[in-house]
């Protein structure tokens, strides 16, 4: 059966989304969904204990051998990535069950947790395979997915933003497509292993250039890079709360997994670094999406808003990651991937408890929440010091990374820029936990959320600190998986 | 669409002939082109003619809603069940070799299977969208 994980991971959302869809009422599927969500979690732990012990892990579908098949390819990073879908899932699934009986209601519930699953099974599958095209199939899987959660929402306009991001979101999967394409049309492989082999070849190609061109402008649309951002903070803002704690941690990051792997594994560093200034585009956008999103989620009245933009803040610090071309930019990176995972859906959880009990997540809502809630506003406030980055906790770890690999370059300005995004961010988590501290509360008899949120809730605020303090195996993989990226091609 | 006679006698003359053509298409999908998507949309359109010519309510005493939800729903379960049972007989998932003694053979029914799969959840997926569309310019 252990031969069987990278498929098992996939399969079994697959498999209960369908059985969930004909369930009635909300409690069976939502069983369902979390006992699937969690025997996806231990596969995937499982298959990052087999990486490391054995490498690279190759999946044949149907016995078809690549590249006349499509084969699953785990190795470090997408085992990480594997274990952080997962993983919250299996912490947003449970917390869901309340939420989704006051956002939602009973009778939609069925199809709610039929597309929470598709959309675990989408994620999972983009980051297992080692297929090109299969990446496209499951992205569309994935993100058909987020457009039905989306527009779930109990404000009407979650119609309006769920229908801009499938605009903007079918674009950027054309874009992929069209990249693919032109791949295909020089090479004739799909399977990135190949790929990965042909390319260096054929780096002078017009074709071959454009089709790195779209893939990254598509790619990037998908995981909101400014200026490509502006569907994030209304899809964000308006989603039920459980959506957004599971998508704001893991769908934009698994874009930006899609990214690292075209542009690290399928095209190289060579190609995509000296070739191609990749660092001249991602850099410089980086940094000024850093500082503005950060500045105009200062001024936000919403503070799940506030947090949406925050997102396209920390999206631009990976992003600036990957842009140094580095082995520890490319570490930084993907340590921020897992760990703004982590604090993202530790925050959004929390604000869905204090929408739960207050019925909003405006300012006005946190007033007094230290009296009224102390459990959630203390989450808030752990999961706010580590968006910040602050000693002990998963934040610090990967902006003391993302620093080591600008100082490495000598790119002082950039050493500069990260510190006044964590000033910024230091200001606008303020405003709430200000809020919180010293306003009255509007209405005093409020009280704590229930356990069913708290409990998740609170895992994962531990998890914040646990792994901010026990850094062993977050680093040490993200430091693997960037040496096997970083080596070019494909570890066979 | 009472006053058009022609186009419900000629339509309820070709009704029989396109779903055949769809289940043609569906079961020669094994050794020519077609395949279950292509058949589930040709199936699916003898209902979208039939809704047209003689109303949602007449379609829906033949299939309801829910009995569709439950097709297109089982449709994948049969795909994902050939997976899972070439899994349990000792190959890859979807490895349609350990299907039957003889791989040729298996090859057979995994595609067979499968593209049934395919074909039962398009078809009733589409017959599903028309519905759902159809039903907000009723009158309730």
């Amino acid at each position: 059966m252990l031969t069987h994980l990278p498929v098992l991971v996939v399969l079994a959302p697959l498999l209960a989304a369908p059985v969930a869809a004909l369930m009635r009422g909300a409690f069976a599927p939502w069983v369902v969904a979390t006992l699937v969500s969690w025997f996806s979690f231990v596969c995937s732990l499982l298959l990052l204990a087999q990486v490391s012990d054995q490498g690279v892990i190759v999946y044949s579908m149907g016995g078809w051998e690549a590249p006349w098949g499509i084969e699953y390819r785990i190795d470090f990073a997408n085992a990480l990535l594997l274990v952080l879908i997962t993983g919250l899932a299996s912490i947003v699934m449970p917390y869901a069950r309340l939420s989704v009986r006051h956002e939602i209601g009973d009778e939609r519930s069925p199809m709610f947790y039929a597309a929470m699953l598709l959309l675990v099974l989408g994620l999972c599958g983009m980051t297992a395979t080692g297929d090109a095209f299969n990446i496209f199939v499951f992205l569309e899987i994935s993100s058909l997915a987020t457009y039905t959660l989306l527009a779930m929402g109990k404000d009407r306009r979650a119609l309006t933003s769920s229908f801009s991001y499938l605009v903007m979101g079918t674009i950027g999967g054309t874009f992929y497509l069209i990249g693919v394409g032109f791949l295909y049309v020089m090479t004739g492989t799909l399977n990135i292993a190949d790929l990965a082999e042909r390319l260096p070849a054929l780096s002078d190609s017009a074709t071959v250039r454009t089709g790195f061109a779209f893939i990254v402008t598509g790619i990037c649309l998908k995981l909101a890079l400014f200026p490509l951002h502006l569907w994030l903070p209304n899809a964000y803002t308006f989603a039920p709360s459980a959506v957004t704690a599971l998508l704001g941690a893991t769908a934009t990051k698994v874009a930006v997994y899609i990214l690292v792997r075209m542009v690290f594994t399928v095209f190289g560093v060579e190609f995509s670094f000296v070739t191609i200034p990749l660092s001249d585009v991602l850099v410089p956008l980086a940094i000024v999406g850093l500082l503005s999103a950060s500045s105009v989620s200062i001024m936000q009245p919403n503070v799940k808003r506030m947090l949406a933009y925050s997102s396209v803040a920390q999206i631009s610090y990976i992003i600036l990651g990957i842009g140094m071309g580095t082995a520890m930019g490319l570490t930084a990176a993907l340590l921020h991937v897992f760990n703004h995972g982590v604090m993202k859906a530790a925050l959004f959880m929390a604000l869905g408890a204090v929408s739960y009990r207050m019925g909003g997540t405006d300012l006005k809502h946190m007033n007094g929440l230290a009296r009224t809630m102390p459990l959630t506003f203390w989450a808030f406030v752990i999961g706010g010091l580590s968006l910040i980055g602050v000693p002990l906790t998963v934040g610090f770890v990967s902006k003391w990374h993302l620093i080591l690999a600008a100082m490495e370059l000598g790119w002082w300005p950039v050493v500069v820029v990260i510190l006044v995004g964590s000033i910024l961010a230091v200001i606008y988590i303020g405003r709430v936990v200000e809020a919180g501290f010293f306003k009255e509360p509007e209405d005093s008899t409020r009280r704590e959320a229930p356990a069913g949120l708290l409990i998740p809730l609170w895992i994962l605020v531990i998890a914040n600190i646990w792994l901010g303090i026990d850094t062993r195996l977050t680093v040490d993989i993200a430091e693997a998986a960037a040496a096997q990226l970083m080596a070019g091609g494909v570890v066979r | 669409m009472n006053d058009h006679l022609i186009l419900r006698v000629v339509g309820k003359f070709l009704i029989p002939y396109v779903m055949l053509f769809g289940l043609y298409v569906q079961f020669h999908g094994d050794f020519g082109p077609g395949g279950g998507f292509q058949a589930g949309v040709i199936f699916a359109s003898g209902f979208v003619i039939y809704t047209l010519l003689f109303g949602l309510r007449s379609t829906q005493q033949i299939v309801s809603e829910g009995f569709l939800r439950v097709i297109s729903a089982s449709g994948v379960l049969i795909y994902a069940g050939v997976g899972v049972a070439s899994m349990l007989m000792g190959g890859e998932f979807l490895n349609y070799n350990v299907l039957a003694a003889n791989p040729i053979a298996g090859q057979h029914i995994g595609i067979m299977v499968i593209e049934f799969g395919v074909g039962l959840t398009v078809a009733s997926t589409m017959t599903l969208l028309l519905m759902m569309f159809a039903e907000r310019g009723l009158p309730s």
